[in-house]
């Protein structure tokens, strides 16, 4: 399993990395951290003309909070974010997701926004931004816009992306007080891909779901004032709208009783988080 | 930097265990492959060629990364270090080598150097780890002869031995 010749950019600006995607569009494919790019190219599902390597571009290793909202940049790394203590405090549903997405060797080298564009169906990042309401700011040589998570993630592995455009930064909002968050997934292993993946966030007598790993992207959803009795109702109809499919790691109907069965218990820890 | 083309080879140059290394590579080709079929540095195993099993790990920059998901022209400029730099000059083996061997950590050896990789970095960000920590590190190497029980042993008793010798350390 060798990757298909393709030529290489390793771009030392931004404007030399936008400049190329502008050039080259559908033909080429931005590499920052690669962790699930290179499989694609190692197996061959991926064919690009061009690799644009972003990965030295500096000006997009960084973080900073702003308004409400923890903003990453766009070559800032899983392992990075896991590392730094602070994120607990900032945004802790990402700070509880963090462990679970991959292993420690290749957090050391996947991206927050690379792990966006690939927009796996069970990926914890594109999970968590769902959840928490966050955007995806990308940038193009014409122009520069932000897109919310639920309009940037169309369908398993396609995003709104545009052939001449990066993900310069992800951005979250950052927590707020009397809210508790949780995180939770089932995989065969630990790091593995999820069979399905759970967060959930309680705030007053409100609670929100966004679930991974069953329908084709992240999905949430939100109730008010819900007894424990109407909980499980709507949870049992949660589930059955996301209807999900049969794989070789388990059939639709049993992640669906796994979305009934954690779901009450990720929505149990928040509200416990939030109580405290 | 200009285009490289994938019908050329390009120079890179790096770092590897210490000494400057350099060859002349095509834009596709794998950083395990580089080290291997260029460099002749075989203690870089090849297993799943997409990240799954580990074995190809190396350190670069000093964090532990797998080189079946990293170009060669990636780490121009950068430092890398593999299982053939772990041993003294000597042939001395390093602390966490020496337990392996003590504790029959390994039966084919195939995942071991991307173990030993691994829990070099783990043991740097993590001197006094439990069981569980152990464990959970080493889900991102899989192992089929051992059983992981007697890696784990090894692991810890790597940690506790650095904890009390500090400057017997391999590092």
């Amino acid at each position: 399993m060798k990757p298909a010749a393709f030529d290489y950019l390793r771009a030392e600006t931004l404007d030399e990395a936008l400049e190329a995607m502008s050039e080259f569009g559908d033909d080429a494919k931005v590499i920052a951290g690669g962790q699930s790019l290179m499989p694609m190219l190692n197996i061959r599902l991926v064919k690009p003309a061009i690799l644009v390597d972003i990965s030295r571009v500096v000006v997009l290793d960084y973080t900073k909070t702003n308004h409400k909202r923890f903003e990453i940049g766009g070559i800032v790394t899983q392992g990075h974010l896991a590392k730094s203590g602070a994120l607990q405090g900032i945004v802790p549903l990402l700070a509880k997701a963090l462990p679970h997405i991959g292993h420690f060797q290749t957090r050391n080298r996947g991206t927050v926004c690379g792990s966006l564009c690939h927009s796996d169906p069970s990926s914890e990042i594109p999970l968590c931004l769902a959840t928490l309401g966050g955007t995806v700011v990308l940038k193009s040589k014409r122009r520069e816009r932000t897109v919310d998570a639920q309009d940037f993630q169309i369908d398993m592995l396609t995003t709104d992306c545009r052939p001449d455009e990066i993900a310069v930064a992800a951005s979250f909002p950052t927590s707020d007080d009397n809210t508790g968050y949780a995180f939770s997934e089932l995989a065969r292993r630990h790091g593995d891909f999820a069979i399905v993946a759970l967060a959930a966030v309680a705030t007053g007598d409100t609670i929100r779901l966004g679930v991974g790993g069953v329908a084709a992207t992240p999905t949430v959803r939100e109730w008010s004032g819900l007894s424990p009795a109407d909980l499980e109702d709507a949870l049992n109809e949660f589930a059955w709208d996301l209807g999900g499919s049969d794989d070789i790691h388990a059939t639709a109907r049993y992640r669906r009783e796994i979305v009934r069965r954690m779901g009450a218990k990720v929505i149990q820890e928040a509200s416990d988080a939030r109580a405290q | 930097m200009p285009v490289l083309s994938k019908d050329k080879r390009h120079a890179v140059q790096f770092t590897l265990n210490g000494e400057a290394v350099d060859g002349f590579v095509e834009p596709r080709l794998l950083l395990a492959d580089f080290l291997r079929h260029h460099l002749g540095a075989t203690g870089t195993h090849v297993g799943c060629e997409h990240g799954i099993c580990g074995a190809c790990t190396v350190r670069i920059d000093g964090k532990a990364q797998r080189a079946c998901l990293t170009l060669a022209v990636q780490v121009d400029g950068r430092s890398v270090d593999t299982v053939e730099g772990m041993a003294a000059p000597d042939g001395a083996l390093s602390p966490l080598q020496q337990a392996f061997h003590e504790n029959f950590a390994l039966q084919c050896g195939f995942c071991t150097p991307g173990i030993l990789m691994s829990m070099e970095e783990f043991l740097e960000t993590n001197p006094d780890p439990s069981d569980a920590e152990v464990r959970e590190a080493l889900s991102g190497n899989i192992c089929r002869c051992t059983g992981y029980a007697e890696i784990v042993a090894a692991v810890l008793q790597t940690a506790k031995q650095l904890r009390e010798a500090p400057t017997q350390g391999s590092e």
